[in-house]
């Protein structure tokens, strides 16, 4: 079983959601990262879901882009990120740790070759947001080969038959973006998303992950009744930028308390 | 068919091209393409194309000879396809009228546009304008001091200007800023992409629409010339005035075809805007081509003087005609750009754009290379009024 798998069997054996929370790596400093995912398993997080940063991150709202432009003020590579994951498994071999990102710091890789090194840094699965079903085919190849599943998204535009298009290359989990619009938008329409989890779950046998959009404990105990994760992006990176100047000890606080009653209210 | 084979069912050219975009705009993309496939056949669409091109643009615009620039470069013949002439000066409102159109018949309210030089800006807020759509254009925070003109006449036009800080405040960040607003407003609005990149089909859609540029400048060489030109020269940020006076000659191997991309301070400084000179293929804006980017994959800021030109990617079918050979990409520095601008305005009274200066600037080294019995063609794409603020910065007038 994968640790990704694990997880799923342990949070619908417990009747709850998966948390999933998302923070861009490197933000809002390199050496925080490491510490800041250990915080965030702390606080009850199943799966982790890091950032690559990128340049022209186009699918991100203002939150995510200047977590993103902080940490490329350091410069942080995809290799850099890589070696955070490696350290990150010297302590956490159970927690699955997704990257996530856009295509062209892993074209500049090459995509067999980040593969690899993804693999033997511990990383469970990759998103990436520009290799939609149509051009992800050498991606999830790659992937496969070295153990690692594509996770795609889903959208509120995606027709049936492109989500069963997606489902045959998809891995992990299915991550249902729940509303029209970057990350961190304004959700609108919880019936809508509801009604496209139910239809994903009944077409395939992956878990469905829901997010974008999901700032707090109430809207997030919403999801947690239908979906079988639901992942926090740019309200953490938020709570992290508030406090991004105060110091580590206040930034580890803030990500862990910003994340706790987030998962109290995962419980069915 | 040969080189205008191109793009395949998937949007591909060769490994170029693609649709590497947001899942949200897939299902978008494919009702636009196909849109785009029923009506770039219909009759009734072409006709309406047609005629707003003769009214409405002024087209077919002039091949001029300009008998005094070469006599003065002592080569080949020089001529321009005079896409100054068009209405709002430049050849941008080609495809801003073309995708107008296509907006109108899908049922789209609202149109947004990012703009560069404020060129494919101010063409689109006039077809907006003209057909009674709402418009938003998102401009880089830079561009807006540097092309105050233009911003002052799309705001005329009644377009909402947004100014993006984001990233390096220039094209390419309004084009992430333009993405964004797509993907939150996808049910209602039609993105109208003013160059030849882009996902699948804006860079074909943009060539279609372009390429009238290229049938009317053969039609006219046939007349004017008696033959085909020997070579084409035109400006490449994107490349959509390059691809539009190209494609109609890729198949004509006497024709030499060349790009002429923004080297900046000089290619050997880095601060330069010519992906196809010094870049790498990579992913960006949806689509593979030729990208700058750091060993990393980040995008690496671009510099040109001219704010059209300063993008750090191009259009895929030149990433294919690079590789393939068909045509060639050099580059013309700022100050060379500048010196093209002084020669076209001084000798023949037609002040061009900075983008189009590059061209003019490669046509000077190129035409005394050849006999006075060749000819050059080189797309004269824009006019330039909007370049008088940068322009008496630099020669000191004031303004």
């Amino acid at each position: 079983m994968s640790r990704l798998e694990a997880v799923f069997a342990d949070t619908r054996a417990h009747n709850r959601a998966a948390l999933i929370p998302y923070i861009a790596a490197g933000d809002p400093n390199p050496l925080l990262t490491v510490p800041l995912m250990h915080a965030l398993v702390d606080a009850g997080a199943d799966i982790l879901e890091l950032g690559i940063p990128f340049s022209d991150p186009m699918a991100d709202g203002p939150i995510i882009q200047r977590a993103t432009e902080r940490a490329l003020t350091f410069g942080v590579s995809l290799r850099q990120v890589l070696e955070m994951v490696m350290d990150f498994r010297r302590q956490d071999q159970l927690t699955p740790v997704v990257l996530m990102g856009y295509a062209n710091p892993i074209e500049a890789m090459g995509i067999e070759q980040f593969a690899r090194e993804a693999a033997s840094a511990g990383v469970d699965a990759v998103l990436t947001v520009d290799y939609p079903a149509e051009e992800a085919m050498p991606i999830t190849q790659a992937l496969k080969e070295h153990g690692l599943a594509n996770i795609f998204l889903v959208s509120p535009t995606t027709p049936v038959e492109r989500e069963q298009a997606t489902l045959q290359q998809a891995g992990g989990f299915i991550y249902y973006v729940s509303l029209r619009g970057v990350t961190g938008a304004q959700l609108s329409d919880l019936d809508e998303v509801k009604a496209k989890v139910l239809e994903l779950k009944a077409q395939g046998n992956l878990p469905v992950g829901v997010g974008f959009g999901i700032r707090d404990a109430q809207t997030a105990g919403k999801m947690a009744a239908f979906a079988d994760a639901v992942v926090v992006g740019s309200a953490l990176v938020e709570a992290i930028e508030m406090v991004a100047d105060k110091g580590d000890a206040l930034i580890l606080g803030a990500a862990a308390a910003f994340i706790k009653p987030i998962r109290a209210a995962l419980q069915r | 068919m040969g080189y205008t084979q191109y793009p395949d069912a998937k949007g591909h050219y060769g490994i170029y091209g693609g649709i590497f975009a947001p899942e949200t705009l897939m299902e978008p993309l494919r009702e636009l393409t196909e849109a785009y496939h029923r009506y770039r056949v219909d009759p009734e669409f072409l006709a309406e194309l047609e005629a707003d091109f003769q009214y409405y643009v002024g087209r077919p615009t002039p091949l001029y000879h300009a008998q005094r620039l070469s006599n003065h470069l002592g080569g080949a013949q020089v001529y321009f396809k005079r896409e100054d002439l068009n209405h709002t000066g430049a050849h941008k409102i080609n495809n801003s009228i073309g995708q107008a159109l296509l907006a109108k018949r899908m049922g789209k309210t609202r149109i947004i546009a990012e703009t560069g030089a404020g060129q494919h800006g101010v063409a689109t807020a006039t077809v907006a304008a003209r057909l009674g759509l709402e418009c938003v254009i998102y401009m880089g925070a830079d561009d807006i001091v540097r092309q105050a003109p233009n911003v002052m006449r799309m705001k005329m036009l009644g377009a909402t200007v947004v100014g993006v800080t984001s990233g390096t405040r220039t094209l390419k960040d309004a084009l992430n800023e333009a993405m964004r607003d797509w993907v939150t407003h996808v049910d209602n609005t039609f993105y109208i992409i003013g160059t030849a990149a882009g996902p699948h089909p804006y860079p074909q859609m943009v060539r279609d629409f372009q390429s009238v540029i290229g049938r009317e400048a053969k039609r006219q060489c046939l007349t004017q010339i008696g033959s085909l030109p020997d070579a084409i020269i035109a400006c490449v940020g994107g490349g959509s005035n390059a691809i539009g006076i190209f494609y109609d000659f890729l198949n004509d191997a006497g024709v030499s075809l060349y790009g002429v991309e923004a080297g900046g301070d000089g290619l050997e400084t880095g601060r330069h805007a010519a992906p196809l000179n010094a870049g790498r293929p990579g992913v960006l804006h949806g689509n593979r081509t030729y990208l700058m980017q750091d060993e990393n994959g980040q995008i690496i800021g671009t510099h040109s003087i001219s704010a059209g030109l300063d993008y750090p990617g191009v259009g895929p079918e030149h990433s294919f005609l690079k590789d393939t050979g068909r045509a060639h990409y050099v580059a013309i520095t700022d100050d060379e750009a500048l010196d093209g601008f002084r020669l076209l305005t001084k000798m023949e009274g037609i002040i061009p754009a900075l983008e189009t200066s590059h061209a003019i600037a490669y046509a000077a080294k190129l035409a005394p290379e050849l006999s006075k019995h060749q000819s050059i063609v080189v797309n004269l794409s824009g006019r330039g009024d909007k370049d008088m603020n940068t322009i008496a910065a630099i020669e000191g007038f004031p303004l």
